[in-house]
């Protein structure tokens, strides 16, 4: 099939599917006219049921809570493959001679990048862990959060301190933390079997309603899948800046 | 006015599967997958909108005042980590491409395999 043909076929059949899609849309309620009992009921029970006054982390973390296990899964899979797929190639160079070697391909970062990239990153993982705290009072929680904090780390990145950081040699370090999160979440589900209670059920005291360390599991669901996201992110951008740095490399050949 | 979130869902949702379809560039394709994927965005806010109503956050609100659906809201959320996790592997399976063929051209992507 030439590209003509391709164009011609994919023309009619988007026709016939955006004329499916604008039928099953049009079927909706009207827009502002909430109709689904479940968001309601939620809704009125959240706050005396959890003491959580934010219910979509409510949601998230306690009422779906199971779903958001196989989500905090998908990306601790998502992230097993990246790293599979940007693994070191058999010819490229191997541990710390691979450091000093990425060290050499680093380009010269401005003074001005560096100081704004060192000064944010240490406020921004603070506002980062303060999302992931607070997410059961006011919006945020683990995933928010976590990727707040992931981005501070990419402005030390930014800041062309990588090589100083490879040579803490986060990789490993990130990886125990990114399993205790994702392992730390079913394990807080397991103490609700513990106690002879559900899986994932709240069992932990509830504590004050707007009080920090309030709404029982949900606070410590959120700092765990906080520390895994965050973890999850800053090996995806280690990964990427590694296999630019080879590309740079490569090109120079 | 009522019906202008669902075109802009079909909207993005079509324009996105273009974007696929005459993509000459891995990268660009990528991110119009993201395009498709916050049609759904819309779709799910739209669906648990109501009117004058407030967030689900009662921190300050009292828990009796009318506020929208907090459940499409967390699929919102779940929708987003995905949404980033595809777009982590798919960009990671084009730099292997990038690598082993010279091309980030789907189409002679295509001819190269043959």
């Amino acid at each position: 099939m030439n590209a003509g043909q391709r164009q011609w076929f994919f023309g009619c059949s988007l026709a016939a599917f955006v004329g499916l899609l604008l039928w099953g849309v049009l079927g909706l309620p009207p827009l502002g006219h909430y109709r689904g009992p479940y968001g309601d009921a939620i809704n009125q029970a959240v706050v005396a049921q959890r003491h959580a006054t934010d219910a979509i982390a409510a949601v998230n973390f306690d009422y779906r809570g199971v779903d958001t296990i196989v989500e905090e899964f998908i990306l601790f899979a998502s992230v097993a493959g990246c790293t599979l797929l940007l693994r070191q190639q058999r010819d490229e160079e191997a541990g710390m001679a691979r450091t000093r070697a990425l060290e050499g391909r680093m380009g010269q970062t401005s003074a001005a990048v560096t100081a704004l990239g060192l000064t944010l990153a240490v406020p921004v993982a603070l506002l980062g862990w303060y999302v992931v705290t607070h997410g059961q009072l006011t919006p945020g929680g683990g995933f928010q959060g976590g990727t707040i904090m992931a981005s501070g780390a990419v402005f030390l990145y930014l800041a062309g301190e990588y090589v100083t950081l490879r040579r803490l040699n986060p990789p490993p370090l990130l990886e125990v933390l990114e399993a205790l999160g994702a392992g730390g979440y079913i394990l807080i589900g397991f103490a609700g079997m513990a106690t002879g209670a559900a899986f994932l059920q709240n069992v932990l005291p509830l504590g004050r309603v707007g009080q920090v360390n309030s709404a029982g599991t949900i606070w410590v669901i959120s700092m765990s899948v906080g520390m895994e996201v965050a973890a999850a992110f800053v090996l995806l951008a280690t990964e990427f800046m590694e296999q630019a740095l080879d590309l740079r490399q490569r090109r120079r050949i | 006015m009522s019906l202008l979130p669902w075109f802009v869902v079909v909207w993005l949702f079509a324009v996105g599967l273009y974007g696929i379809v005459t993509s000459r560039d891995l990268i660009h394709q990528v991110i119009c997958l993201t395009v498709i994927q916050s049609s759904t965005y819309v779709l799910l806010l739209a669906i648990g909108y109501r009117r004058g109503a407030a967030a689900p956050v009662f921190a300050t609100l009292p828990s009796s005042s009318s506020a929208v659906d907090p459940v499409v809201q967390a699929l919102a959320l779940t929708d987003i980590v995905v949404e980033a996790t595809v777009l982590a592997l798919l960009l990671a399976l084009t730099v292997q491409a990038g690598k082993r063929f010279g091309t980030i051209d789907p189409q002679q992507l295509h001819a190269l395999r043959g």
